[in-house]
């Protein structure tokens, strides 16, 4: 799913009224958001926060500072290791160690559901195809 | 909570710095545990540092780690900082581990190390001069500088690795290492002795893939859309109401043109390309495009500018192909000087002189340049030992020799290097040397040569580098390039050379020598001058008055900016130096590299059969121009960046805005009453045209190319948001609108023609006619916006400005110029039934061995599947096998290698 794709489904289940538009820069196709008031906004994860807190709902960036924290490392996990073209075995490291790090939680951050399981979801989408046989389904509310 | 690092891990840096905010907050333990240890249960890969936190959760990300530090002493969270966290975790991170991977476990240096990371380094500088902020998210040091701090420390620390002329970068830099938490983090984890200190934990890492695209990426830097005050608003009116008004007048273009007194004297020149090769489009954007674009830029600025250029013609490459094709040296230089001509001429390269380096001048002028430095002690003689083959009667250059490896017994080492073991070779050091083209044998000979004493005119050189260098626009990888050689140490160049095809060498004793390429082909330069004009010494002897830009790849670099300028220093005649070392980086061809051999890519006379349009072809390779960092020529990006780029954005809206004076205001501009939305367009298009002006100033022609290009957009939006074509059928003030929005457009319409004359000097002319764009505002480019199509004004017809590419034209055009078929190796039983094959085919099977064999070895290093490796292990020694076929030796020997 191409960013710009992936951000405006953010922004409708975000219930955001108003439709931005993005553009997309370099051959990984980063998206960028043009703001009124102020300078561009680079970066899927950056603007998915962005919009969050557009939308009245800074909960979902987490609410004290070890989650917080935890939100961002996993956004950061889906840039940065869920995005990378890997081969078939990192994809089914990364899908066992996300089994196992859920195996007691039903959200990354614990009880709590954040932009992390929603962008975490989105990325893994492409995979769950290929890989029926991991559980990944414990993250889904 | 409790820390877990490793000794040498880089992530130890940023977090270290960090921790100091925690402090009387909450309890932080340290461990250190083995690079190998998995502290994390849920991860299988090991990961330091990590944070366990009180609760259990664990921390594995170093920038979650800071950020968690800096959250508990109650700092917020803010778009800012997660761009640039963002930013580092998947630009920057990629870029450095590569960097380090390098430098530290692989030894290597310079460029090497430096080349992924420039342009990270590039962009950090290029935001934190564009906000004016000491810091990377505002006025006070905050998360995202220690995170960046911590990740660059390692490298930044040795000054070889942090570019001067980064200069915010620098200063940032600076102020955040000194300052007390990131100096003790450093001391703590590099324990003073540098990046070394990280070794241990690097050799146990998996090598880094590459940073995949973003080294050949070919989208420049997005800019952002500044805030206008009142008074650039204002300024930006009155600039555009005086309109033709405040033209100076035209400057009559001389004939030959002089350095005159009192003005910008602008010299450029763009290295010579040398006469046996057809250049090819890197060769193109390399040097006479770049140069071109900038000569033309100078003109438009009114600076008194004289381009040069001309073939390189001496040396043993030419006297090869003339063995090869049966013709005398001097018949190939007029064959291949014309065939270069024609070519530049195709591509409309703006030359005031295009001449050649076998002519007496260029013999008077290098004899006079020898002379004085002989005089004055500059040249030294010593005897060489040189390969001589009787057979063919000549001194044979490394590359005409191969034999067996003197180190590991490899029977086909060539001349300078074994490509079995890599060893550096002495071409004399071979054992049974055979010479390439006859096969006999050749014997040693002593030679007297002469050399330029390098050591005795570096103080010199130093010297006029330290005056020339601050404030210059010499381009990073040029003053790398120098700087690294001048840290070496310069060593004695030999300057002559056993050939015929050559200068002469005016000495008893050296009658049957000639200089060597490094000596004589930069005075080609001032010899093309000279046949120009017989005042060249204005030029070439003027330093106070003359601005020298010299435009190259930058593998020329040591030429021009150290062996010439030595020479010219020792000399002692106050010669013109450069001013503006101007070096590219290289271009690649798709996936690889252009090869005339293996027929991939495409060469400067093929591209006027593809019935693309220069202008196109200048345009693209603008776009793409390898400034900076390298970048790659796609047929595919060619294709979406004309349909894009030209015909959707800068044709369509040129032409819009030239159809609606036609179709709504039979053909005469109308009157426009400007509005503040008007005046505020007016105040962004005057600051990207002065944006355009800094840039070019600083020859950097492909971020220039990108202001045009915004302009246009400004330009589509604002006629998109105001449409003229619905307010026209409007009552009267609809109808004025109308007129004041067609008004403005076409007059940006009428700036980007000239903006866009450096880059695309056809398409600028066309649009010019079409607009009857009067004569002084045509070739004169100010730094203000003007309105140079008054109310009134008349223009002529509108057509459109460009074609759409399609894709089966590029895709067709792709086969033909290769790429896909250079795999493809010729049948064994082709080559068998050349009994000899030539130098330049068994040259052919040679690169197809090397790069075949770095493919496999890529292979065996990234442990790829063993099918694929054993496929093109056979294919290695497939082609091996037709190589010593075409070399005229027995299948046996492969065998019989073993055997010893």
């Amino acid at each position: 799913m191409a960013a710009a794709a992936e951000l405006a489904l953010l922004e409708k289940s975000l219930g955001l009224s108003k439709r931005n538009k993005y553009s997309a820069r370099g051959d990984r196709q980063i998206p960028v958001l043009q703001t009124n008031n102020g300078p561009s906004l680079t970066g899927l994860t950056t603007i998915a926060a962005h919009l969050v807190k557009q939308a009245n709902k800074e909960y979902l960036l987490g609410s004290t500072a070890e989650e917080k924290a935890i939100v961002q490392q996993w956004l950061e996990y889906r840039v940065t290791q869920v995005d990378k073209h890997s081969n078939k075995d990192d994809i089914r490291t990364l899908l066992k160690d996300l089994n196992a790090y859920l195996e007691d939680k039903v959200y990354l951050t614990g009880y709590n559901f954040t932009l992390a399981d929603i962008l975490l979801y989105y990325g893994l989408h492409r995979f769950i195809s290929i890989f029926i046989g991991v559980k990944l389904t414990t993250e889904l509310p | 909570m409790r820390l877990f690092v490793s000794e040498g891990a880089p992530g130890n840096l940023p977090v270290l710095a960090a921790a100091g905010r925690v402090r009387g907050r909450a309890e932080l333990l340290i461990s250190t545990v083995g690079p190998e240890e998995c502290m994390v249960p849920f991860l299988t890969r090991p990961k330091v540092p990590v944070l366990q936190l009180d609760s259990g959760n664990y921390l594995f990300s170093t920038s979650s780690i800071c950020r968690y530090f800096f959250l508990l002493s109650g700092w917020e969270q803010d778009d800012l900082t997660n761009q640039w966290l963002e930013w580092e975790a998947t630009e920057l991170q990629p870029a450095l581990s590569a960097a380090l991977y390098c430098l530290v476990v692989q030894g290597k240096k310079g460029e090497d190390v430096l080349g992924p990371v420039r342009r990270a380094l590039t962009h950090i500088d290029h935001s934190l001069s564009r906000q004016n902020c000491p810091f990377l998210a505002g006025e006070t040091e905050s998360l995202a500088d220690i995170v960046l701090w911590g990740a660059l420390y390692p490298l930044l620390q040795d000054p070889a690795y942090l570019p001067e002329e980064l200069g915010a970068l620098h200063s940032w830099f600076q102020t955040l290492s000194t300052q007390e938490p990131c100096q003790r983090a450093a001391e703590t984890v590099l324990k003073q002795q540098g990046v070394l200190a990280l070794r241990p934990y690097l050799q146990k890492q998996p090598q880094p893939s590459p940073p995949d695209e973003s080294a050949v990426t070919n989208e420049p830097e997005e800019e952002e859309l500044a805030t206008l005050s009142e008074e650039e608003i204002a300024m930006a009116v009155t600039a555009w109401e005086n309109g033709l008004e405040s033209l100076p007048p035209l400057r009559p273009r001389q004939n030959p043109v002089l350095p005159v007194a009192g003005e910008r004297n602008v010299l450029i020149t763009s290295a010579l390309p040398y006469v046996n090769n057809v250049p090819h489009l890197g060769n193109i954007i390399g040097c006479v495009l770049s140069a071109d674009v900038f000569a033309r830029y100078s003109r438009l600025r009114q600076w008194n500018t004289l381009y040069l250029c001309g073939t390189d013609e001496y040396g043993t490459a030419t006297e090869t192909k003339a063995m090869e094709e049966g013709l005398t040296p001097q018949e190939i230089c007029d064959k291949y000087h014309v065939i270069h001509a024609d070519i530049y001429r195709w591509f409309n390269i703006s030359f005031d002189i295009f001449g050649r380096t076998t002519t007496p001048q260029q013999t008077k002028i290098t004899q006079d340049i020898f002379q004085r430095l002989l005089t004055r002690g500059f040249v030294l003689r010593d005897t060489v030992e040189q390969l001589r083959c009787e057979h063919c009667a000549r001194f044979l250059a490394d590359r005409f020799v191969e034999g067996v490896c003197p180190f590991c017994g490899y029977e086909e080492a060539r001349g300078d290097q074994c490509d079995k073991c890599g060893k550096l070779i002495n071409a004399i050091e071979l054992k049974k040397p055979q010479c390439k083209v006859c096969r006999s044998c050749p014997v040693v000979k002593s030679s007297q040569h002469l050399f330029l004493d390098l050591p005795k005119l570096e103080k010199r050189l130093e010297e006029w580098l330290g005056k020339t260098l601050p404030g210059s626009d010499w381009t990073p990888n040029a003053r790398f390039i120098i700087r690294s050689w001048l840290r070496d140490g310069l060593k004695p160049r030999c300057i002559t050379r056993d050939l015929k095809w050559g200068t002469p060498v005016p000495l008893e004793g050296f009658e049957d020598k000639v200089f060597y390429v490094w000596f004589d082909a930069t005075i080609g330069y001032l010899s093309i001058t000279a046949n120009y004009t017989d005042q060249w010494e204005r030029w070439w002897k003027n330093p106070e008055q003359v601005d020298l830009y010299q435009f190259m790849a930058k593998d020329n670099v040591p030429f021009h900016g150290l062996v010439f300028p030595c020479s010219a220093l020792g000399t002692e005649d106050n010669y013109t130096l450069v001013s503006h070392l101007i070096a590219t980086e290289y271009l690649n061809y798709e996936d690889g590299k252009f090869s005339k051999s293996r027929g991939v890519g495409v060469f400067g006379d093929m591209a006027q059969d593809t019935g693309i349009p220069a202008d196109i072809w200048r345009f693209y390779l603008l776009y793409i121009r390898p400034e900076g960092q390298d970048s790659a020529f796609s047929w595919a990006d060619m294709l979406l960046k004309n349909n894009s780029e030209l015909l959707n954005n800068l044709g369509n809206f040129i032409n819009r805005a030239g159809m609606f004076v036609s179709k709504f205001f039979g053909g005469y501009v109308p009157e426009m009453v400007l509005t503040p939305d008007d005046q505020r367009l007016l105040a962004h298009v005057t600051l990207e045209l002065r944006h355009y002006h800094q840039l070019l100033e600083k020859v950097r022609i492909r971020d220039a190319l990108r202001s045009i290009l915004t302009i246009s957009r400004h330009g589509n939006q604002y006629i998109q948001v105001n449409e003229p074509w619905k307010r026209i059928k409007g009552n009267e003030a609809d109808r004025q609108r109308a007129g004041t929005v067609t008004g403005l457009a076409v007059n940006i319409a009428a700036l980007l023609s000239v903006m866009l004359q450096p880059y695309m000097p056809t398409v600028s002319t066309t649009i010019q006619d079409q607009l009857q764009l009067p004569r002084p505002a045509c070739s004169i480019l100010l730094t203000n916006f003007l309105c140079t199509l008054p109310a009134g004004h008349q223009i002529g017809t509108v057509s459109p400005l460009f074609q759409k590419l399609e894709n089966d034209q590029i895709e067709s055009l792709k086969q033909r110029f290769g790429g896909g078929q250079a795999k493809v190796s010729p049948k064994p039983e082709v080559v068998e039934t050349v009994t000899t094959a030539g130098p330049q085919q068994i040259q052919v099977l040679m690169d197809e061995v090397t790069k075949q064999g770095n493919t496999v070895r890529e292979l065996k290093a990234q442990k790829a599947d063993k099918n694929q490796i054993a496929a093109e292990v056979a294919k290695l020694l497939e082609l091996k096998k037709q190589l010593a076929l075409a070399e005229g030796k027995p299948l046996e020997t492969s065998k019989g290698k073993k055997k010893k």
